[in-house]
């Protein structure tokens, strides 16, 4: 390298810019891919986009840290966009009361189906302690998980990546399964989303309709709150 | 649209100072949109701007977890060492959670209908 380039580099892979740049550009990337499938489920653009950004930190020597310096703009703004759904969340209550005991009922199956059969399995096939704690939150909403974990002697980095890829499978899955079982409700569909694979299910739900979002969105909200109060209740009976 | 950011980030920091303040496990953008929840209710809809600023930030919602799941990379070892149990976890885990999910809410939705 010439010595331009060189301190270029240095000046780049410094600054917040990089970081935020290529997470804008590689999701760009991801989302005409995402479009150009047909919006098929199968061509996740969180897969996609997280996928390109590792080989990329790969290729290049990149530490994490460096990359999350400008990604943490993106990152950051989870918070008002959770804020946000209570919006989507008005404009459907009309139709979320109506359903009041059905939704009762699938958060709390949901919430400690999640949370059970993920350190069941994991524990079955030899994961290890630290490993089981982490995966207990994973259908919980990223910011609520990490801090769960952190509470029951989890990993909360590994939770949220534990997370993330529980969203995207769910929200890869979730059409063919509804649709094999034979559920055609949007409120059940999105509520049964929310509750799995939250806000990566939310934003699969919104692209089915505006109801299915809205009930994804309710259940990832209430889901977050009914894990953070039963699961330290309920660990110590899955040990 | 300045107007809603802000909004959204002053019940998102009102949420933060009640969790925080009281010990709550529920992180403070929860109790954010708790919050804004009640105030929707109380003036009976949201105004056009905050609307369409949320509809922004919700349509791509996608984007906000691409940082978060890049940490990958963080547990790379991890996940090499202990790649069967993580993959049917998640596998099984999620299958199982929407399937069930969804299926004890048809069966309740359908008692609601029938009266029973």
């Amino acid at each position: 390298m010439t010595p331009q380039i060189n301190e270029l580099w240095v000046y780049l892979s410094t600054s917040p810019l990089l970081g935020l740049t290529l997470t804008l550009l590689a999701y760009q990337g991801a989302w005409w891919i995402h479009r150009r499938a047909g919006f098929s489920p199968l061509a996740n653009p969180v897969l996609l986009a997280v996928a390109a950004l590792v080989a990329l930190l790969a290729v290049t020597d990149t530490p994490y840290q460096t990359y999350f310096d400008g990604a943490q703009f993106v990152h950051f703004l989870l918070g008002p966009a959770t804020v946000a759904l209570a919006v989507p969340l008005y404009l459907q209550f009309q139709r979320v009361r109506a359903m009041l005991v059905p939704v009762i009922v699938g958060l709390l199956v949901g919430s400690v189906v999640a949370a059970a059969s993920a350190v069941l399995v994991a524990r079955l096939f030899g994961a290890s302690l630290a490993t089981q704690l982490s995966l207990a939150p994973k259908s919980v909403t990223t910011p609520i998980a990490m801090g769960i974990a952190e509470r029951i002697g989890g990993i909360p980095s590994l939770t949220a990546v534990l997370v993330i890829s529980t969203g995207i499978l769910g929200a890869v899955l979730g059409r063919y399964l509804f649709d094999a079982l034979r559920i055609s409700d949007p409120a059940i569909r999105g509520f049964a989303t929310g509750i799995t694979a939250h806000g990566i299910g939310t934003a699969r739900a919104f692209q089915e309709s505006e109801q299915a979002g809205a009930f994804a969105a309710l259940a990832m909200g209430m889901n977050g709150l009914v894990t953070a109060l039963l699961l330290p209740a309920l660990l110590p009976l899955l040990q | 649209m300045i107007a809603a950011l802000t909004q959204l980030l002053v019940l998102q920091l009102v949420g933060e100072v009640i969790a925080r303040g009281l010990n709550l496990p529920i992180p403070g953008p929860v109790i954010g949109m708790l919050l804004l929840f009640l105030a929707l209710a109380l003036r009976r809809g949201p105004t056009s701007d905050l609307q369409s600023t949320s509809q922004g930030l919700l349509q791509h919602l996608s984007l906000l977890f691409v940082p978060a799941g890049t940490g990958i990379v963080l547990h790379l070892h991890r996940v090499a060492d202990e790649w069967l149990p993580l993959l049917l976890s998640l596998l099984f885990s999620t299958v199982l959670t929407l399937a069930l999910t969804a299926l004890v809410m048809r069966l309740c939705a359908r008692r609601v209908v029938t009266g029973e």
